[in-house]
């Protein structure tokens, strides 16, 4: 049953996350508080697991979570969940929809979902601050990262949550 | 054996590439227009496009669009569970190691400091990304929309969306009315 409702919940997520990566976690979010199974501040851990591992951040956060909630099953349940829809759908675009994302109404609605995602993401991020930002030592840590990661754009993310960590053991 | 290869190919693209998205592109041009010949440079540019516009992960798009182009409907299911089966592995490796020394306080303080970080990292995406999509009036409207409707109402990013999506169409319709008429 917990295996059941794990596919369902990424099944969902996969169908309804449109942009890839960073795209999945406002949804996670949600699920974490909606189950239980897990909550922001481990979300937050996660997020940092994920983009330091190699491949895509969306997989590695579901393979996480499922095994967080249900070990190594859990693991492989909630990746095939995410990626069913996108299988589905994009298996109906190579049959019958060659040309999908010429498609004018495509286009509009497009517009719409990648403004939406700005906002939803950024209720992500505000999650997520209220739980690291917490004292005047923690918000100069966040200003200094902002700078540093718009300044040094080819920087991978590793590396930044690589010096989050050291930061973390020597001032924290 | 195209099954195997298609599934050893896409395991190498998921373990060699950190990030996904942007960062695994280069990545796939090498193996599969390189390396194979699965594709064109043309065609992965327009799978990255459409991988972008439809739900889901976009390097696990990609695969399914590759696998099937070579083998048919089981093609895309192969390639696709390759891209995935490395990220199983490392990952459920390494969470199992964290669980357990999730208590340590020297674990704690690291990852007190990578969730500082982690905000940065998405706050930086949220503004490079918001310079692309939030271009007029109206999408400035839809991503304040976005973020409100969680923090003060509670919607669920589903609803958010498919409200979004149902926006997105009726945007559609009275346009093409408009244009009709004019």
């Amino acid at each position: 049953m917990l295996l059941l409702s794990l596919f369902w919940e990424f099944f969902k997520t996969g169908l309804f996350a449109i942009g890839g990566g960073m795209a999945t976690v406002p949804f996670l979010f949600r699920m974490g508080e909606n189950t239980g199974w897990f909550n922001a501040s481990m979300l937050a851990d996660m997020i940092a697991v994920s983009e330091s591992t190699p491949g895509p951040i969306g997989v590695n956060m579901a393979t996480y979570v499922g095994f967080t909630v249900a070990s190594i099953p859990g693991a492989i349940v909630a990746t095939l969940g995410l990626v069913t829809p996108s299988v589905i759908i994009i298996l109906i675009i190579s049959v019958f929809l060659s040309n999908f994302k010429d498609y004018p109404v495509v286009k509009t609605v497009l517009t719409v979902l990648r403004a939406l995602v700005i906002g939803l993401l950024l209720y992500a991020f505000y999650q997520i601050a209220t739980i690291a930002l917490v004292d005047v030592k923690t918000y100069v840590m966040f200003a200094v990262f902002v700078v540093l990661a718009l300044w040094q754009k080819k920087v991978h993310p590793i590396f930044w949550i690589l010096l989050g960590a050291v930061l973390g053991l020597l001032l924290l | 054996m195209i099954y195997l290869q298609l599934f050893l190919t896409f395991a190498k693209i998921g373990v060699m590439t950190f990030g996904g998205g942007y960062a695994m592109l280069p990545m796939l041009q090498r193996e599969i227009v390189k390396n194979r010949g699965w594709a064109t440079d043309e065609e992965m540019l327009n799978y990255y496009a459409i991988g972008q516009c439809t739900p889901g992960i976009i390097a696990v798009n990609t695969a399914t669009f590759v696998g099937y182009k070579q083998k048919g409907i089981l093609g895309a299911i192969v390639a696709t569970l390759g891209m995935v089966f490395p990220c199983i592995v490392i990952i459920t490796v390494l969470a199992g190691v964290l669980t357990m020394f999730r208590s340590n306080v020297y674990v704690q303080k690291a990852f007190s400091g990578i969730r500082i970080a982690v905000s940065a990292l998405i706050f930086v995406s949220v503004f490079r990304l918001a310079k692309k999509a939030v271009v007029n009036v109206n999408t400035a409207i839809v991503a304040v929309l976005g973020f409100a409707l969680q923090l003060l109402l509670g919607f669920s990013p589903i609803l958010i969306t498919a409200c979004a999506i149902a926006y997105g169409l009726l945007l559609y319709f009275i346009r093409r009315k408009n244009d009709a008429a004019a």
